[in-house]
C-alpha cells in the first residue's frame, strides 16, 4: 500500500488506542452479584435498586476521585452455584475494581474464595458470622451477624424471664448458621433450648413441626431463624395452631413483605432489626436518625416501595467503599482495602461502624434494635422492655 | 394422641393440594398418554394471574374466572403450538416437550409478573377450626371440597356424555377412534383446556395456604405426579386418594421422623410405586399382547 496510507493507518491505530484507554480509565467498575429473583428476592431486589439509585446519584455529583462508577449487576436467583459462576465472570471478564453483593450467606461463602484469590475487595450483604470469622483479608460485611441476632433475642428473653425456648430453623445457609450460633451462645446467655425442629426453605406447611414444639413441656418462647417465605408460613401456622407463646423472628424477615405475607398472624412477633425500619420513631437525638430518614425518603420516592433493611445494608456497603476510595485517593485495590479496614465512626443505616483488622464488620449490639410488630407496622421496644 | 390428630389434619391439608394438582394430570393422560409436566405451571398461572388482577383493582370474583380463562388459553396454546406440531411423535417425546413448555412458562411468568411471593385472602377467613386439640384451616376444607367436585364432574363427563366417551375411546386406541370418526385432535385439545382449568382452579384455591410465586409449579408438579402415580395415573379417584396418602405420609414423616427429610417422601413414593405396582392403587393393569 502507498506510504501515506500506512502512516495514516498507524496514527489512526495509536489514536484509537489512546482514546479507548482514556475512556476505560475514567470508569471504576463495581460488581454486584445479588439474589434479585428466587427465595431471597425480597432481600436482593431492594439491594439492586439501592445500588442503582446511589451509583447514579454519585455519578451525577461527579463520581469518585473524578472517576465515574459503573455498576454491573448479576442475578444469582438465590443459587450459590450461579453466584460462583457470576463471581468468576466479574473477575475475569468484567475486571471489576470491587464487589458489593452476595445477598445470601450461601452465595457469599461460595464467592469468597474467588475474590480472595483475585485480591478484590468484597463487601458482603449477608448475615452469617462465618463470613468475617475467621477474618479474611479482602472480605468485609455490613449486616449484623446471626450471632448478634441470637444475643439480642436471648437478652430480651432473659429480661422477660423466659429462659426455656424451642427453635424451628430453616435449612438454608442463614437459618442453619443462625441456629448453630444460637446453640453456641445459649448457655452464656442463660437460655435452655428444650426442642429443635427444622423445615425446608420451600415448604408450604410447618404444622407438624410446630405441633411437636407445642407438645413439648416447659417451652416458654419460640425462636425462628430463617428468611424468605418460610418464616411467614411458620408465623401463620403458629397462629393457626393457637400457640400463645412469644415468637421471635430473625432480622432475615426485616421487611414489610413479611408483615404482608404473614398477615394478622404477625401481631406481637418480635425481632432484632436495624434502626432503619423505625426511622420516624427514633429519638431526635439519635445519631442515626438523619441518615436513615434520608435513605428511607429517597428510596420511597424513587421506587414507590416501603424501605427495607436489606437495601440499607447495600447502601452502607456502597458508602463504606466509596468513602474508602476517597480516603485512598486512587483506584488501587490494596490501598482501598486498607482504607475500608480503617473505617471509623461511619454512621449508616445498620448502625455506627468501627472496623479493625480483627473485625471486618464493625457493629456492636447497640446497632440492633428490638422491634415488635403492632397493627401491621414496626414498633420500637424500649430498653425497659415494652 | 392430639399430636397424631394434628399431623393427620396437616397431612390432609397438604394432601388435598397434591390431589387437586394430580387431577390435572389424569385428563391429558387419559386422552393422549402424555404426562403433561407443565401442569404445575397451570397451577402457578391460576394463582399468579388472580393475584395480579386483584392488585390492578379487579375484584376477586371477576379476577378468579378471568385467570381460569387465561390459563385455559395457555393450555390450548400449548396444545396447538407444541403438541400438535409434533403430531405423530411418541409419548416420550411429547412429555419432554411439555417439560420444555414448563420452563418457558416459568420464564415468561418472571417477566410478566414479578419474582416475589404473593398471597390471596382465604374464602372463609383465617380462623382455624378446632377439632379436639388440633386445628385445620377452613381453606383446607375448601381445597378438599374442590377436589371432590372436580372428581364428580370428571366422572360424569367421561361416563355420561358422548364427548367424554370419545375421550376414553381416543385413550384406549387412537387409530380405532380415528376410524370410527372421532376427531382425536379436538379431543386432545379439549383435554388440555380442561386440565388447564383444573390447574388454574387448584392454584386459586391453594394460594391462601401455600402462597404463590413464579416457580411454585416445579415442586407442586413433581409431588402431584407422585400422587397421581400412587393413585394410578388416569384415575381421577386415584389422583385424590394418592394425593391424600402422599400428604399424610409427608406430615407423619415430618412429625415423627425428621422434618429435614420431608421432601424425600414424595420421591420415595414414586420409586416404590414403580418397583412394586406401576399401575398404582386404582389403575387397571394394562394387558400386553405377547
Amino acid at each position: 500500500m502507498k506510504p501515506w496510507q500506512a502512516s495514516f493507518g498507524a496514527i489512526g491505530a495509536v489514536a484509537l488506542m489512546l482514546i479507548s484507554a482514556g475512556a476505560w480509565s475514567a470508569e471504576v467498575k463495581i460488581g454486584a452479584v445479588l439474589s434479585v429473583t428466587g427465595p431471597a428476592s425480597f432481600l436482593g431486589d431492594p439491594e439492586k435498586r439501592t445500588l442503582e439509585i446511589y451509583v447514579a446519584d454519585i455519578n451525577a455529583k461527579g463520581g469518585v476521585n473524578g472517576d465515574k462508577l459503573k455498576l454491573i449487576v448479576y442475578d444469582d436467583g438465590g443459587d450459590a452455584n450461579n453466584a460462583r459462576t457470576f463471581a468468576t465472570r466479574l473477575i475475569e471478564e468484567d475486571d471489576v475494581f470491587a464487589m458489593v453483593g452476595g445477598t445470601t450467606t450461601g452465595s457469599t461463602l461460595a464467592m469468597i474464595p474467588a475474590f480472595e484469590d483475585a485480591h478484590i475487595p468484597f463487601i458482603s450483604l449477608a448475615g452469617a458470622i462465618q463470613i468475617i470469622d475467621p477474618v479474611r483479608k479482602w472480605v468485609f460485611k455490613t449486616p449484623h451477624t446471626d450471632r448478634m441476632a441470637c444475643e439480642k433475642i436471648f437478652a430480651d428473653l432473659k429480661r422477660r424471664n423466659l429462659t426455656t425456648v424451642a427453635m424451628i430453623s430453616g435449612t438454608d445457609g442463614f437459618g442453619k448458621s443462625m441456629r448453630d450460633q444460637c446453640v453456641a451462645v445459649a448457655p452464656k446467655a442463660g437460655i435452655t433450648i428444650a426442642h429443635e425442629e427444622s423445615y425446608g426453605p420451600r415448604d408450604s406447611d410447618m404444622t407438624p413441626q410446630l405441633t411437636n414444639i407445642k407438645s413439648t413441656p416447659g417451652v416458654q418462647a419460640v425462636v425462628n431463624p430463617g428468611f424468605g417465605q418460610g418464616p411467614a408460613i411458620v408465623t401463620r401456622n403458629y397462629r393457626q395452631l393457637g400457640i400463645a407463646l412469644p415468637l421471635y423472628q430473625s432480622h432475615g424477615v426485616a421487611s414489610k413483605e413479611f408483615i404482608e405475607l404473614a398477615g394478622p398472624a404477625a401481631e406481637g412477633v418480635r425481632l432484632p432489626a436495624a434502626a432503619l425500619l423505625v426511622a420516624d420513631k427514633l429519638d431526635a437525638s439519635d445519631p442515626q436518625k438523619p441518615i436513615v430518614m434520608n435513605y428511607a425518603r429517597t428510596y420511597r420516592e424513587k421506587t414507590s416501595q416501603a424501605v427495607s433493611t436489606f437495601g440499607g445494608h447495600a447502601y452502607d456497603g456502597l458508602m463504606i467503599l466509596v468513602q474508602a476510595m476517597q480516603r485512598a485517593g486512587s483506584a488501587d485495590r490494596a490501598k482501598v482495602r486498607d482504607e475500608i479496614e480503617k473505617t471509623k465512626g461511619y454512621i449508616g443505616t445498620g448502625g455506627i461502624v468501627n472496623m479493625t483488622p480483627a473485625d471486618h464488620m464493625g457493629l456492636d449490639l447497640t446497632a440492633f434494635r428490638m422491634l415488635e410488630i403492632r397493627n401491621g407496622d414496626w414498633a420500637l421496644v424500649s430498653d425497659g422492655g415494652s | 394422641m392430639a399430636q397424631f390428630l394434628q399431623f393427620a389434619l396437616s397431612g390432609v391439608t397438604v394432601g388435598a393440594i397434591y390431589g387437586l394438582v394430580a387431577l390435572g394430570f389424569t385428563l391429558i393422560y387419559n386422552a393422549s398418554e402424555v404426562v403433561n409436566f407443565a401442569q404445575g405451571e397451570f397451577v402457578m398461572l391460576g394463582g399468579m394471574t388472580t393475584v395480579f388482577l386483584t392488585l390492578v383493582g379487579v375484584p376477586l370474583a371477576v379476577a378468579a374466572p378471568a385467570a381460569v380463562i387465561i390459563t385455559v388459553a395457555a393450555g390450548l396454546a400449548l396444545h396447538r403450538f407444541a403438541i400438535e406440531t409434533a403430531r405423530g411423535a411418541t409419548p416420550v417425546i411429547l412429555i419432554i416437550i411439555t417439560i420444555g413448555a414448563s420452563i418457558f412458562l416459568r420464564g415468561l411468568a418472571q417477566v410478566v409478573f414479578d419474582k416475589r411471593f404473593h398471597s390471596l385472602p382465604p374464602l372463609f377467613g383465617s380462623d382455624p377450626i378446632h377439632l379436639a386439640d388440633a386445628s385445620i384451616l377452613p381453606q383446607s376444607l375448601v381445597v378438599l371440597a374442590g377436589a371432590g367436585v372436580v372428581v364428580i364432574l370428571l366422572g360424569t363427563f367421561t361416563g355420561r356424555t358422548l364427548f367424554g366417551k370419545a375421550l376414553i375411546a381416543t385413550a384406549s386406541n387412537r387409530l380405532a377412534a380415528l376410524l370410527v370418526g372421532i376427531d382425536t385432535r379436538r379431543i386432545v385439545g379439549f383435554s388440555f383446556a380442561v386440565s388447564a382449568a383444573i390447574g388454574a382452579v387448584a392454584g386459586i384455591l391453594i394460594t391462601p395456604i401455600t402462597l404463590t410465586s413464579y416457580d411454585v409449579g416445579t415442586l407442586l408438579a413433581l409431588k402431584g405426579f407422585a400422587a397421581a402415580m400412587l393413585g394410578g395415573i388416569g384415575s381421577a379417584v386415584g389422583a385424590v386418594v394418592g394425593g391424600l396418602l402422599v400428604g399424610l405420609m409427608e406430615a407423619f414423616a415430618a412429625g415423627y421422623v425428621s422434618s429435614a427429610y420431608k421432601d424425600a417422601v414424595a420421591f420415595l413414593v414414586i420409586l416404590a410405586v414403580l418397583f412394586a405396582r406401576p399401575q398404582g392403587l386404582f389403575g387397571a393393569a394394562k394387558p400386553e399382547r405377547v
